[in-house]
């Protein structure tokens, strides 16, 4: 959060200087804290330790594939980040981005142009969030329990809508749109970036923002002040299915296709990215700037290790451990 | 024994004053099984503090959750400041002016303590969909509503997490007094506090009398209810079954009313 701390006292400029700068480190170095910066200090001890091991690592080339490749994730953490904050989790995020492309690629290929076909992904997204949501405030059901059944409902949509098969998409805006770039920095990574900026003015500088952490913190006390908390826990499904739908597009652009794969990396990685950027899981403490860390840290360490010529069948593994060694961390916030 | 010291006690059931502030008729409200009231009925006047007192289970917190829109009653009616009214949420109540202090502390703990005074009472600018929050504005009007309030609630930047019980409750009365209220309920204020803290809350409930807040103190403590009440209510199973001015009764009198050993003023109801 960008709560400013208020520090004690200055008596005179150098002395208070020095004494904030060591207060500083000693701040960092407190475990409490620490797990704030848990992805931070994971995503520097991973950039020198593999670029200790390849120095291609910090090649601007593979900075801007990194960037790109963790576009998709960001997205969906930032979508994770605000049902999290109130609380709740969407195991189905990834399973309705996967529908969102499907959707995407038939409306595509019927004719309609692209636009249509995105604004089809975005509403298959917001519909699905919104039942999500619904289900869950009114009809008082486990999110836990709603969004697994979604989970399985919007693959087998998108596997009965795409009939199992793969559809190449061919278009000059989404091929622009996957390898274009200004400098190092991909489009698809920078409209990551653009939605992680207005999600942060979101959560910290809007009401609703407000009223996310304070559905996640209490949702009684926030309830008993006026807080509508039922809207809120609706809307902010409707936010990660939105997002879920932005992220189908950036994924077909990417793949160059439209198919009813599983994604089921992606879900865990958004969590694993949420719990990375010391969100709480119990709700009601969010950033934005720490899932989005911890997108790029995990996607830094998927490209590393692959640099490394680790085999693929390692990175499941290390995703895990590094997700569980955050955790931990997590213990010692508060 | 005789019963003489005591100026003659008048049911206030029968006095209900013309320019009452708050008035509840038979308020009944059942949670499934249980019957939580069962035809309250009270009143409050302006510029008063008055207090309601009953056992635990009595029914208080949830004619109080009643009057401030948390529940809906399934029965009854509530006028508030010469309207008839049904708050459907407690948003509804603060827009009337009724601020409620509850029971359970109604803060946000990992929220700041300005975040917490200005829950759904953001200041925002611009226009539209574009309003931001002003948290600079908030974050001095915060100050100036503590300060006013001569607590001692550290700097209003700091987590609620961090705050004592007396700090919190002083939060939570600062918030209920700091929107233009008309009627300022507080549910159990001091029961978590220690000597000092329920002195400091005190003075604060006499200071918003003062400026004109009319008050409805939920108590078990009676020296307090003697202390600061102008008028008390006694609830029993769900029911106010008697109401004093407070300078007409006393200690003994409120006791026996809570535990039944005397007759209220309303018929007792059968089963
Ligand atoms: N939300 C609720 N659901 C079910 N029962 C409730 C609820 N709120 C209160 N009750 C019941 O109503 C009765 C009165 O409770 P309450 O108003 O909290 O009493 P008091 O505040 O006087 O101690 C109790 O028996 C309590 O268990
Ligand atoms: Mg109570």
């Amino acid at each position: 959060m960008t709560t400013t701390r208020t520090d004690t006292a200055t008596p005179s400029a150098p002395t208070a200087q020095r004494a904030r700068a060591g207060g500083l480190i000693r701040w960092v170095l407190d475990p409490a804290n620490l797990a704030d910066w848990a992805a931070l200090v994971g995503l520097v001890v991973l950039v020198v330790v593999f670029q200790a091991l390849n120095s291609s690592f910090l090649s601007a080339g593979n900075i801007q594939s990194m960037l790109v490749a963790a576009a998709i994730l960001v997205v969906l953490a930032v979508g994770q980040t605000f049902v999290v904050a109130t609380a709740g989790i969407d195991l189905s995020i990834a399973s309705v981005m996967t529908l969102a492309a499907v959707v995407f690629g038939t409306v595509f290929a019927s004719g309609a142009g692209l636009l249509v076909a995105a604004l089809a992904a975005l509403a298959t997204g917001a519909l699905v969030g919104l039942a999500n949501g619904l289900v869950i405030s009114k009809g008082r059901i486990t999110d836990f329990i709603v969004t697994l059944g979604t989970l399985s409902a919007a693959s087998g949509l998108a596997l009965i809508i795409a009939d199992g098969k793969p559809r190449t998409i061919i278009s000059g805006p989404l091929l622009r749109l996957a390898t274009g770039h200004v400098g190092i920095f991909g489009y698809s990574f920078l409209i990551a970036l653009v939605i992680a900026v207005v999600a942060h003015v979101v959560l910290f500088h809007t009401r609703f923002g407000t009223y996310v952490l304070a559905t996640g913190g209490n949702a009684e006390a926030a309830s008993a002040t006026g807080v509508p908390t039922a809207r809120i826990k609706t809307a902010v499904y409707v936010i990660a299915g939105v997002l879920a739908g932005i992220a189908s597009i950036l994924l077909v652009a990417r793949v160059g296709a439209a198919e009813p794969a599983a994604n089921t990396a992606f879900l865990l990685n958004s969590v694993a990215a949420v719990v990375l950027g010391g969100v709480s899981l119990f709700g009601g403490r969010a950033t934005i700037v720490g899932p989005v860390i911890g997108a790029l840290l995990l996607t830094a360490l998927v490209n590393g290790l692959t640099l490394l010529g680790v085999s693929q069948f390692y990175q499941p593994l290390s995703v895990g451990v590094v997700v569980v060694l955050a955790a931990f961390l997590t213990r010692f916030q508060k | 024994m005789s019963d003489t010291t005591a100026a003659p006690a008048v049911p206030l059931i029968h006095d209900v004053p013309a320019d009452a502030i708050l008035t509840v008729e038979d308020a009944a409200i059942a949670f499934g099984q249980v019957r939580a009231l069962k035809g309250a009925s009270m009143h409050a006047r302006r510029g008063e503090v008055t207090a309601i007192v009953g056992d635990n289970g009595a029914g208080k917190s949830t004619l109080i959750r009643c009057i401030s829109g948390v529940h809906a009653p399934d029965s009854g009616r509530i006028t508030f400041d010469g309207h008839e009214v049904e708050f459907k949420t407690p948003h509804a109540a603060r827009d009337a002016g009724i601020e409620t202090v509850h029971q359970n502390l109604a803060l946000v703990e990992d929220l700041t303590v300005w975040q917490n005074l200005f829950l759904n009472r953001e200041i925002v600018r611009g226009v539209g969909p574009l309003r931001l929050l002003d948290r600079r504005a908030m974050r001095s009007r915060a100050d100036e509503m503590v300060s006013s309030l001569a607590v001692n609630v550290p700097a209003v930047g700091s987590r609620v997490r961090r705050l004592s019980g007396g700090q919190r409750q002083a939060v939570s009365i600062c918030r209920a007094a700091g929107f233009a209220s008309k009627l300022i309920i507080m549910d159990e204020p001091t029961a978590a506090l220690g000597v000092q803290e329920t002195a400091r809350v005190e003075e604060l409930i006499t200071r918003l009398k003062s400026e004109g807040h009319a008050i409805l103190l939920i108590s078990h403590n009676f020296a307090q209810v003697l202390r600061l009440s102008d008028a008390v209510w006694v609830m029993r199973a769900g029911r106010c079954v008697a109401g004093r001015r407070t300078a007409q009764t006393d200690g003994d009198e409120i006791v026996g009313l809570i535990t039944g050993a005397r007759a209220g003023d309303i018929p007792v109801e059968a089963a």
